[in-house]
């Protein structure tokens, strides 16, 4: 069986790039090198494979996409020439290449060769182009539809009547633990914390600099909300990732969560799902809290950057092969469903409801700042104390202050 | 050995070792003492898909200058050290200034990440170590007595944990005892709690790591103790059954004296190797409860913006607090050597 789905799968990727060589003849590059690191999901494979199609007598393309590019990316882009000719990122990791200036500016390159480019698709930075963005993601509400309707209730517009449902569909004995999310100790639970105060309109620092602001009244909401909700969880929800909310889902445990849009595609795929829970899984716009307007997430990102450290021609080429990979002939049934593709011509499909509603709600993108990095890890390692029950709501905040400032003196932001 | 035979026969090692180990530290304690040039930071916009934003950024040609400059960044002496993330020394004085008790005292400052990685790592480190020696020479003892065409397979059994890397097994214990694991549930269904979870208590998640550590790093001992059984002078242990020794009394008599050399070995190398504990927390995802001096350079190094002088910091510190535990094992070996030497 296995095995069957490797062959399968491997005779897929085979055909893909045929098909994707086929579609890319037309990337014409006379000379470079490309090599391209970034994250590892279907979406980014696709760019990557679009990429690699470019290859001919005198371009070399190569890629190297794993879950841990961050880790060697700005090593890789850092030499000179870079190692890596491009990196993949998204709004929150394009901020530790660019604290480090290894990104090219590509107003030259989108004059040249990004006739085909929408103008939202630019990520600019003081009027420069420092990426170009492919494709959107957001978290939002996903619901059973069936265990919603038994319980009676409708999709939850708001965190508290998540809360509500959840009690009645606990008290009803539809599920001991109606609620998931990915609240693992560290980036998942940072992540969650981030959307919730946003969600309550918290501002993260003090308008302009790297002053952390976060122990105030929206802070404490935030967590006390985070702590209604986990008591709905698996009880060992702090070890839960995505990649384990999803498991949870799948096995039919869980009733509504926030999450990923990108990962919508394969919770509604039947494979290795209980039954009925794939056929029910049901998605909606992110949730609002407090009585806010702003929805309780955030919007994000993936694009292609550019190495500064590399000749022109190398430059030249890795832009052109990318620019390709994202050309609006890679878009058919297959890719469309993998991402909420920023490219021109690509049309919705039922996975991308939500993240369209993230948009349309007018959500807010995750914070660009040099800096947001630090108070991410900081809240990763501070928040578990609270929820815990080791400590109360405010000293927990005040110790996020405390980890993040001594993390800001030593990278230079704070005196 | 004269002292020219003495120095051709060290050199290629002196050579490996300034290399592979002095050249690291050094780099390491350099890296330490000197943290990031202030940025220089503008507000300018920002513009993409979901619109344009007034944002922070960091201005990067004024940067550049003070990065030409001083590459190595600028000096701060033990500052690091110092912080909050380490030794916190403003943040302990403060917590014994306004104390209520010694136990008030104690869990404020084991609110303090190095602190609180302390308290797991000697508490993991002074209990994995005796459990494994003590359940190796057991396995050892054990396999020693048994028929001869049985032992090759359990000795290959019984160094399964061993040859699993740390992370792999981790990770497959992590989910048998998941609440809905074969372990978990078993001790579910043992305890008549159908809500307990090794995952969710802090206890239980330390009771987790040391069963795990002693699991991993007991066929080490074992393996160690079973070739110095193979070592036992046969006529000791004859005259030691002649003189009606029971099989308890020829066990503490004759077999432990006789590999304490070994037991020492033993202790040296997993009194290192359960001080750097990391691969169980990170396996068992037990950051929320448990970390170590490792788990916090891995922390530091992790993140989207990477914390290299507080990574070095903590390796600088890892290394005394190695050195301190190996200390009394290292003092004794120099005595055994001068005692022999006169």
């Amino acid at each position: 069986m296995f095995l069957k789905k490797v062959a399968a799968s491997v005779a897929l990727s085979i055909v893909a790039s045929a098909a994707m060589a086929d579609g890319h003849a037309k990337c014409d590059i006379a000379e470079g090198r490309v090599n391209i690191v970034g994250n590892e999901f279907p979406a980014i494979q696709t760019v990557g494979a679009g990429a690699v199609a470019c290859a001919n007598d005198n371009v070399e393309v190569k890629t190297n996409l794993t879950a841990e590019h961050q880790t060697i990316n700005l090593a890789g882009m850092s030499t000179t020439p870079a190692e890596y000719t491009s990196a993949i990122v998204a709004n929150s990791s394009i901020v530790a290449l660019m604290n480090e200036d290894v990104l090219r500016p590509l107003d030259d390159m989108v004059a040249k060769y990004g006739q085909n480019l929408k103008k939202n698709q630019l990520i600019t930075v003081d009027g420069k182009v420092m990426a170009v963005a492919f494709m959107a993601n957001a978290q939002h509400l996903v619901y059973r539809a069936d265990v919603l309707e038994k319980a009676g209730i409708e999709p939850p517009k708001t965190y508290e009547d998540m809360l509500v449902g959840a009690a009645k569909i606990r008290e009803m004995g539809l599920m001991e633990n109606p609620l998931g999310g990915a609240y693992k100790a560290g980036w998942n639970l940072a992540q969650e914390f981030t959307n919730m105060y946003i969600g309550h309109d918290g501002a993260f620092f003090k308008a302009g600099t790297a002053e952390v602001s976060i122990n105030n009244a929206q802070g404490v909401a935030t967590l006390e909300m985070l702590k209604s909700l986990s008591e709905f969880m698996n009880p060992d929800y702090l070890t839960h990732d995505s990649n384990a909310t999803s498991a949870e889902w799948k096995a039919g445990n869980v009733a509504m969560m926030n999450m990923w849009g990108s990962r919508v595609g394969p919770l509604k795929d039947e494979e290795g799902a209980a039954e009925g829970v794939a056929a029910n899984t049901a998605i909606a716009g992110p949730m609002t809290v407090g009585g806010g307007t702003t929805p309780a997430t955030t919007l994000w990102w993936d694009g292609f950057t550019v190495a500064k450290n590399i000749s022109d021609a190398d430059a030249s080429a890795t832009f052109q092969a990318l620019t390709a990979a994202i050309d609006p002939s890679i878009l058919n049934e297959e890719t469309s469903a993998q991402a909420v593709w920023l490219i021109d011509g690509y049309e919705p499909t039922d996975a991308a409801v939500g993240v369209f509603a993230a948009a349309e709600a007018s959500s807010v993108p995750y914070p660009m700042l040099p800096y947001q990095g630090l108070l991410h890890t900081a809240l990763g390692a501070e928040l578990p104390d609270f929820l815990t029950g080791k400590e109360d709501a405010a000293k927990t905040l005040a110790d996020v202050e405390a980890a993040y400032n001594a993390a800001a003196k030593e990278q230079g932001f704070l005196k | 050995m004269k002292h020219k035979t003495f120095f051709w026969f060290f050199l290629p090692t002196g050579l490996a070792m300034l290399l592979f180990i002095v050249l690291p530290i050094v780099s390491v304690i350099l890296q330490s003492v000197f943290v990031e040039h202030e940025a220089v930071l503008a507000v300018v916009e920002n513009c993409g898909p979901f619109g344009c934003k007034q944002e922070t950024t960091i201005d990067q040609s004024a940067t550049e200058a003070l990065r030409t400059a001083r590459p190595l960044g600028q000096f701060a002496g033990l500052e690091i050290y110092f912080n909050r993330g380490h030794l916190a020394t403003a943040e302990v004085s403060e917590a014994w200034r306004s104390r209520d008790g010694l136990g008030d005292f104690l869990s404020t400052i084991n609110n303090l990440p190095f602190y609180r990685a302390m308290s797991f790592t000697l508490v993991y480190t002074f209990t994995v170590t005796p459990l494994l020696i003590v359940l190796g020479f057991a396995i050892a003892v054990g396999v020693n007595s048994l028929h001869r065409h049985l032992k090759g397979l359990v000795i290959f059994f019984s160094l399964l944990p061993m040859i699993v890397t740390p992370l792999i097994g981790s990770l497959i214990l992590f989910w048998m005892i998941d609440s809905r694991g074969i372990l978990g549930s078993a001790l579910q269904w043992m305890a008549d709690d159908p809500t307990l979870s090794l995952k969710a208590s802090t206890g239980l998640t330390w009771v987790m790591l040391i069963v795990y550590g002693v699991w991993h790093s007991a066929p080490f001992a074992f393996v160690v103790f079973y070739a110095g059984l193979q070592t036992l002078p046969k006529d000791t242990l004859e005259s030691a059954m002649i003189d009606g020794a029971s099989r308890w009394q020829q066990i503490r008599y004759v077999v432990i004296p006789h590999l304490m050399p070994l037991l020492t070995f033993v202790a040296l190398i997993q009194l290192m190797d359960n001080f750097r504990v990391l691969e169980p927390i990170v396996g068992f995802s037990a950051e929320a409860h448990a970390t170590s001096l490792s788990w916090i350079i891995f922390n530091d190094l992790a993140g989207e913006t990477r914390l290299l002088s507080s990574a070095a910091a903590t390796s600088v510190l890892t290394i005394i607090g190695v050195s301190i535990l190996l200390s009394p094992v290292l003092v004794r070996t120099w005595r055994d050597f001068h005692s022999k030497a006169e």
